[in-house]
C-alpha cells in the first residue's frame, strides 16, 4: 500500500503556508480584539487589519482603500457583478458580457440577474482556451454595463488577454471585472496594467486560509453592499472582520508574490515533465494553450475512460487530483469548460486535472506518470468505448 | 465519510467477471458514451436455460463498474428466467447502497442483463413478452 500522499489538486485548494499559520496563531488566542472597539486591544487588532489591507493592496498595485475583505472568491464575484448591475440599472444599461467558461460564482450570479431583467451575452472561447478580445469588443453595445472575464481558467489553466480586454472596456466606458482567483499569487497581477475596475481573489488558492478573500474596486466606483449591518469595510461589507484569516491571507500573498518567479519556474519544469510523460498515452490530449498558461495546472483527456473511476484509482494510489467528468459533478453533463472549448462530450468525461505547487517533487511527478499510465490501461481493458476506438483503428 | 460503501469499492477495485465471451449466446449493451456510462454484458446459456458463464465490459464511474460486477455475480448459475427478475433495487442492496445520484448505474446493470437475455431469446428463436423489456427510449440508453 501507499505510504504517502501526493497532492496535485492545488487549483482546488492549497496547503496553508507555515508563515501564514504562525501569523494567525496569536490572533486566534491572546490577541482576540475586535477592530471596531475603541480600547487598546481593539485598536491593536485594527492596526493588524489595516496593515494586512496595505500589504494586499501593494501586492496587486492598488490603494489600501480599494481593497474590501470578503468570505472568499465567490462572494467577491457576487459583489463585483452586483455592483456593476446596480450602477447599470440606474443608467438603464441592462446588458452584461461574460464568457462561457467562467466559474459558477460568476455564471450563476449572471443567471440570477437575467431573471431580474438583465440581458447576458456569453462570448465563445476558442478551442485553445483563450477568449478573443475582438469577440468581447463586438459584443459591447451602448447598453453594456459590465464585462467580466476571468484572468485564468480554473479547470484548464489558460491565461486570458485581460489587459487588452480591459483596454477595450476603458475606451468604451464599460466597467471591467476579472475573477483572478486562480491567478493571484501565481502569475504577476497588477490592476493598473490589467485595466481592471474590479478584481476578485481567494486566499486558499495561494497557501492562505479558507473562507477569506478580497475584492478590489477602483476608487470612485460605488460598491454595492451584499451584507447589511455594521460599518466594517467602510460600510460596504458588514460583519466583524475575520482578522486571523485576513492576516493569514496577507502573509501568504506577500510570500507568494516574493517567490513568484522561483515557484513558477519550478512548477513549469514539473508540469512539462508531466505533459511529456502523459502524452505518451495513446489517444490523450492536452486541453488549452500551454504558451499562455498557469505554471502549475494541467488538464488532459484520455479517451475511452471515465474521470471518476480514474480519480478514485489514483486516490487509492495516494494521488489527489480532480476531473471535469459528469460523475464528479453530480450532473449528467461533463465540465462546461471543456465543452466550451469544443472537447466532444464523450471525451470530456475522461478528463484529469493535475494542479501542482512548489512543494511537489520530480519523484512525485514520475510516480504520477507511472500510475496514470497503469490506471488508464486497466480502465481501458474493461471499456467497451475503448474497444470500439481500437476496432475502428484496425478497420 | 466515504463516497461509496466498502462493497462498492471492493467490486470497483476487484471487479468480478470482467471480460468478453467470443460468440456468446447473448450480448446486451446499454448506455451512451455521451452520458458517461456504457455497459456490455455477455452470457452463455446451457440447453436447460442456466447461465453458465457471464462477463462484462463497462465504461463509467466506480458505481457503474461495481453495479456491473455485482449484477454478473447475481445472475451467474441462475436460470435466464431468474435473471430477468433481477431488479436494480436488488443490485443496490447487494452493494450496501449507492448514492442517490448513482442509482441510475444500477438501472443500467438491470437493463444490460435484460438486453443480454433478450438477445439470447432472439438468437434462439424463443418467444417472449416484449413488454418485459425496456424500449430503449430512456434518456441515457440511446445505444440500444
Amino acid at each position: 500500500m501507499i505510504d504517502r500522499i501526493i497532492y496535485a489538486d492545488n487549483a482546488a485548494t492549497t496547503k496553508l503556508s507555515e508563515k501564514a499559520l504562525n501569523a494567525m496563531l496569536p490572533l486566534l488566542s491572546d490577541e482576540y480584539g475586535n477592530p471596531s472597539s475603541l480600547h487598546s486591544i481593539g485598536q491593536f487588532a485594527k492596526e493588524h487589519l489595516e496593515n494586512a489591507r496595505a500589504a494586499i493592496a501593494k501586492a496587486i498595485g492598488a490603494m489600501p482603500r480599494e481593497i474590501y475583505f470578503t468570505s472568499g472568491g465567490s462572494e467577491a464575484d457576487n459583489q463585483a457583478i452586483r455592483t456593476a448591475a446596480y450602477i447599470g440599472r440606474k443608467k438603464g444599461k441592462m446588458h452584461i458580457i461574460s464568457s462561457k467558461f467562467e466559474h459558477h460564482a460568476v455564471l450563476h450570479t449572471l443567471n440570477a440577474l437575467e431573471k431580474d431583467g438583465f440581458k447576458i451575452t456569453l462570448v465563445d472561447v476558442n478551442s485553445n482556451g483563450i477568449i478573443s478580445p475582438d469577440d468581447v469588443a463586438k459584443a459591447i453595445t451602448p447598453q453594456t454595463s459590465l464585462v467580466t472575464i476571468m484572468t485564468a481558467n480554473n479547470e484548464i489553466g489558460t491565461i486570458q488577454p485581460i489587459a487588452e480586454i480591459g483596454k477595450i472596456c476603458r475606451e468604451k466606458g464599460v466597467l471591467f471585472h476579472t475573477d483572478a482567483v486562480q491567478a493571484v499569487g501565481h502569475i504577476p497581477v497588477n490592476v493598473n496594467s490589467m485595466n481592471a475596475d474590479m478584481l476578485s481573489a481567494s486566499a486558499h488558492k495561494f497557501h492562505g486560509p479558507k473562507g477569506i478573500g478580497f475584492l478590489y474596486v477602483k476608487s470612485g466606483i460605488p460598491v454595492f453592499n451584499l451584507i447589511e449591518g455594521g460599518a466594517q469595510e467602510r460600510g460596504k461589507r458588514a460583519g466583524t472582520e475575520n482578522l486571523p484569516a485576513i492576516v493569514g491571507m496577507s502573509v501568504a500573498l506577500e510570500d507568494a508574490v516574493n517567490n513568484l518567479d522561483t515557484n513558477a519556474k519550478k512548477q513549469i519544469l514539473l508540469r512539462d515533465r508531466l505533459i511529456e510523460g502523459l502524452s505518451k498515452i495513446e489517444k490523450s490530449r492536452v486541453n488549452g494553450d500551454m504558451d499562455n498558461h498557469l505554471p502549475g495546472t494541467l488538464n488532459m483527456c484520455f479517451e475511452g475512460i471515465e474521470g471518476e473511476s480514474l480519480l478514485l484509482l489514483l486516490d487509492m494510489n495516494g494521488i489527489c487530483a480532480s476531473s471535469g467528468s459528469a460523475c464528479t459533478s453530480g450532473s449528467l453533463d461533463p465540465s462546461h469548460v471543456l465543452l466550451a472549448i469544443g472537447v466532444p462530450v464523450e471525451i470530456a468525461h475522461g478528463s484529469l486535472r493535475l494542479s501542482l505547487s512548489e512543494h511537489n517533487t520530480q519523484n512525485e511527478i514520475d510516480y504520477i506518470i507511472d500510475t496514470v499510465v497503469k490506471v488508464t490501461a486497466h480502465l481501458r481493458s474493461m471499456s467497451p468505448v475503448w474497444e470500439k476506438i481500437t476496432n475502428q483503428n484496425v478497420e | 465519510m466515504a463516497l461509496y460503501s466498502e462493497k462498492v469499492m471492493d467490486h470497483f477495485t476487484n471487479p468480478r467477471n470482467v471480460g468478453k465471451i467470443d460468440n456468446a449466446d447473448g450480448v446486451g449493451k446499454v448506455g451512451n458514451a455521451r452520458c458517461g456510462d456504457i455497459m456490455k454484458i455477455y452470457i452463455n446459456v446451457s440447453d436447460d436455460g442456466i447461465i453458465t458463464d457471464v462477463k462484462f465490459n463497462t465504461f463509467g464511474c466506480a458505481s457503474a463498474i461495481a453495479s456491473s460486477s455485482m449484477a454478473t455475480e447475481m445472475i451467474k448459475g441462475k436460470s435466464v428466467d431468474d435473471a430477468l427478475e433481477l431488479t436494480n433495487k436488488a443490485v443496490v442492496e447487494a452493494l450496501d447502497g449507492l448514492p442517490a445520484v448513482k442509482v441510475h448505474c444500477s438501472v443500467l446493470a438491470e437493463e444490460a442483463v435484460k438486453m443480454a437475455v433478450k438477445n439470447y431469446y432472439d438468437k434462439k428463436g424463443i418467444s417472449y413478452d416484449p413488454s418485459k423489456f425496456c424500449e430503449g427510449n430512456c434518456e441515457c440508453c440511446g445505444e440500444h
